[in-house]
């Protein structure tokens, strides 16, 4: 376990550039094998999204069939959320964390390798449908019966189950991993109220998908069984019930939400001081509503459930509302940290932005499809298509290019082109608002969700034509990404350790950190310990809108002498 | 809003967490892994028992019974059940032999204990294979079979755990300073005992 810090590192030892990325257990290698493995996964479901915005542009079927569209927005959904936002939050995780807190490595580099393999091993299992007569068909959600063995038997449910089973089995290993780190490997000062937000987030998300997943496995195994072995957990006729995988899933499902959205309010927390000029506003009130939100996440699950009628509506509906008040807590921790600070409008600081405003309007639709009357109305319309988009795409994918850009730079050595950079926002932003805004007025005048075709009367066509223009907008708004890295590879500016005057430990390391990750660490007395190495302590006083963090950097450096610094 | 909550705390309130030295007080970290990886399996068999239960709640109260032709095997099962409880204290016995550096002990315990989690194994196989019914004869037959099934896996996997630590034990691998693999893997079969009450309770005494 991470010894290598105190060895002389090894000399001469060499062997493939393939076999070291196969083998390593790094966590930085790791992390961004993760990345890209994502990554890759994303423009594998993307293609299908524009499949399906395609054949939405129009009425008819232009495309393909009926039967291919069911297979393309069920591998949409689940590719996206399983096999990229999931993940990739993971690799930044991965990569970041352990430097955030000072370690040498994850608790458990082998296992972490693990987490990491099973995952395009269950990607590509999934995916592998399309070889054995059909993808899985029936939406990322996979209701029964329609999941059942009564339709869809075709093997490709099956292997959507046991490639989710994989992913969920990485899942949990990689959250056993990041909470064992965090709890175990701090460096010396570090204490729980110190670390930055970001570490706070993927604490808390791991906590979650350590409780939350393991249910979707038993639920998954209980599918399984119903469609192979002649079970009947979802089967009503002898003694199942159907609404029994709703609850299982979505007492996943809502966690999983958070999952995926609080390692992306992790980022902007870090990005957004970092580029006010200020520390963020509210530090334990951030911590305490991102524990909130974690708590709260198991009792709402059944708000996906409200028109089954099996659902306590009232008590569903209150919990649900409630979160608006952590998620508020947050707004306003973000917006107070802005308020009078140097803003700078880098690549990274526009998408933490980005985030910001499409994060709230997928938050509102969220408050309001939490009343039932509301939920009634537009359930598994393109209302709900839009707001979850809001907050997956809007929200976390926001925060996935915000980190991307944010510690490119630390991963590689050199920073990301700022002009494309720019372009890939302004692009990216606006082909998301075309493609998902006019969403919420399909939703709204009754457009289902999970149709391939429309009738030409509806009068849903015009809103649809821009929906998909949109769509092809976010796709086109990759290519200066994707130009973006490849030419940093080829001749980007070289960044420095710290390019961006951060606040945290993983810029007090080279860009990218040596195999140990840190030759010396500076004294950790705040959570922002690279600031006070680099402005001292006094430099906080002189702003006033700093005067809040002051009495902490001032009662904790009297306790600076009994602590062993600049060690490892 | 923030600043007076933040300055109403005294200075040096939270240094109580923390670590001195990286993953070097406290519970050693393997252990801290076990444990949540644990607790993930609690999640687990929440899931499965929240089936069992579903099933149990769709039928009147009185009709909850194996299918037509199929029976429980109650005796059975209470015997496997002091079989595997007694399993966890020869288990114990082992961990606390180490701790003192009693190695011979230690080896000793721990076969008795994979004898005792064979045996339940070979007793649960011989069970189904006398309970006249299956896995598809409705609901209780699936819940039935899937929760004690899965269960049975886990202890599979606690007797694989066992096997290496029998095997690193005879080879001399552990010490009274140097044993957290026998902790992690007495915490585990420890966790599939506690399970095992869980089921047989729900399952045969509950009704």
């Amino acid at each position: 376990m991470a010894t290598t810090t105190l060895e002389p590192r090894a000399a001469g030892y060499r062997r493939s550039w393939v076999l070291d990325w196969l083998t390593t257990v790094d966590h930085k290698k790791i992390g961004i094998l993760y990345i890209v493995n994502s990554f890759l996964f994303f423009f594998a479901a993307g293609i299908l999204a524009l499949v399906i915005r395609a054949e939405l542009a129009v009425p008819g079927m232009q495309f393909v069939d009926q039967d291919t569209y069911n297979q393309a927005f069920t591998m949409h959904g689940t590719i996206m959320i399983f096999l990229f936002v999931v993940p990739v939050l993971a690799g930044f995780g991965n990569y970041i964390v352990p430097l955030m807190i000072g370690a040498p490595d994850m608790a458990f580099p082998r296992i972490n390798a693990l987490s990491f393999w099973l995952l395009p091993l269950g990607g590509i299992l999934i995916f592998s449908g399309y070889l054995f007569g059909g993808a899985a068909a029936e939406g990322w959600t996979a209701y029964t019966p329609l999941s059942g063995p009564d339709y869809g038997s075709t093997p490709g449910t099956d292997l959507w189950i046991i490639g989710l089973t994989l992913v969920g089995t990485a899942s949990i290993l990689g959250a056993v991993n990041f909470i064992a780190t965090i709890f175990k490997m701090r460096a010396p000062g570090m204490t729980l109220f110190r670390m930055p937000i970001f570490v706070w987030t993927v604490l808390v998300t791991a906590t979650l998908i350590l409780l939350a997943t393991p249910v979707l496995t038993a639920g998954l195994i209980a599918l399984f069984i119903d469609r192979n072995y002649g079970g009947s957990f979802f089967d009503p006729t002898v003694g199942g019930n159907p609404i029994l995988w709703q609850h299982i899933f979505w007492f996943f499902g809502h966690p999983e939400v958070y999952i995926v959205i609080l390692p992306a309010m992790g980022v902007v927390s870090e990005v957004l001081p970092v580029f006010s000029r200020k520390p963020l506003f509210g530090y334990k009130a951030f911590v305490f509503a991102t524990v909130g939100i974690g708590l709260l996440s198991f009792s709402v699950w059944a708000h996906h459930m409200f028109t089954t009628g099996a659902v306590f509506l009232p008590f569903f509906a209150f919990m649900t509302a409630l979160i608006a008040i952590p998620t508020g807590i947050k707004m306003f921790n973000w917006l107070a940290t802005m308020w009078r600070g140097k803003l700078m409008l880098t690549t990274p600081m526009l998408f933490s932005l980005g985030f910001l405003s499409m994060f709230l309007i997928g938050g509102i639709s969220g408050v309001m499809l939490a009343s039932p009357p509301i939920d009634f109305h537009v359930q598994d319309t393109y209302f709900v298509v839009a707001h979850l988009h809001y907050v997956f795409f809007g929200g976390s994918v926001f925060g996935v290019f915000a980190a991307s850009y944010y510690w490119f730079p630390k991963m590689f050595g050199r920073k990301l082109n700022e002009p494309l950079g720019k372009v890939h926002f302004w692009l990216h932003f606006i082909g998301f608002n075309l493609a998902f805004f006019p969403m919420h007025q399909l939703g709204l005048s009754g457009m289902p969700r999970r149709i391939g075709d429309y009738s030409p009367d509806a009068g849903w066509t015009i809103l649809n034509l821009i929906s998909t223009a949109g769509a092809f907008l976010i796709a086109i708004s990759i290519l200066p990404f994707l130009i973006n890295v490849i030419a940093t590879f080829i001749n980007g500016e070289p960044a420095g350790d710290d390019p961006w005057e951060g606040n945290t430990l993983e810029w007090a390391t080279s860009s990218p950190p040596p195999p140990h990750n840190f030759d010396r660490l500076p004294p950790i007395h705040s959570e922002r310990p690279l600031f006070f190495l680099t402005h001292g302590h006094g430099h906080a006083a002189e702003r006033p809108e700093d005067l809040e963090e002051e009495p902490i950097g001032e009662s904790k450096s009297g306790d600076a002498e009994r602590r062993p610094e600049d060690l490892v | 809003m923030t600043a007076p909550t933040m300055q109403a705390h005294p200075a040096g309130e939270h240094d109580a967490a923390v670590a001195v030295h990286p993953g070097g007080s406290g519970m050693p970290t393997a252990l801290v892994g076990m444990l949540l990886f644990i607790a993930s399996e609690v999640m687990f068999f929440g899931g499965l028992f929240a089936t069992y239960f579903n099933a149990r709640a769709s039928v009147a109260p009185g009709e909850w019974h194996p299918p037509p032709g199929g029976h429980l095997d109650l005796p059975l099962a209470a015997v496997l059940t002091a079989i595997l409880v007694a399993s966890s204290f020869t288990m114990q016995f082992g961990v606390w032999a180490i701790r003192r550096g009693d190695t011979g002990k230690l080896k000793l315990w721990t076969a008795i204990t994979l004898a005792l989690g064979v045996l339940f194994l070979a007793g649960q196989i011989y069970d189904y294979s006398q309970l006249g019914f299956g896995i598809r004869d409705g609901a209780f037959g699936t819940v039935f079979y899937t929760l004690t099934g899965f269960h049975g896996a886990h202890v599979f996997g606690g007797a694989v755990g066992l096997t290496i630590i029998l095997a690193r034990s005879m080879r001399g691998q552990f010490s009274q300073r140097n044993h957290v693999a026998v902790e992690a893997v007495s915490m585990y079969w420890h966790f599939v005992d506690v399970v095992w009450i869980g089921v047989f309770s729900t399952i045969y005494l509950l009704r």
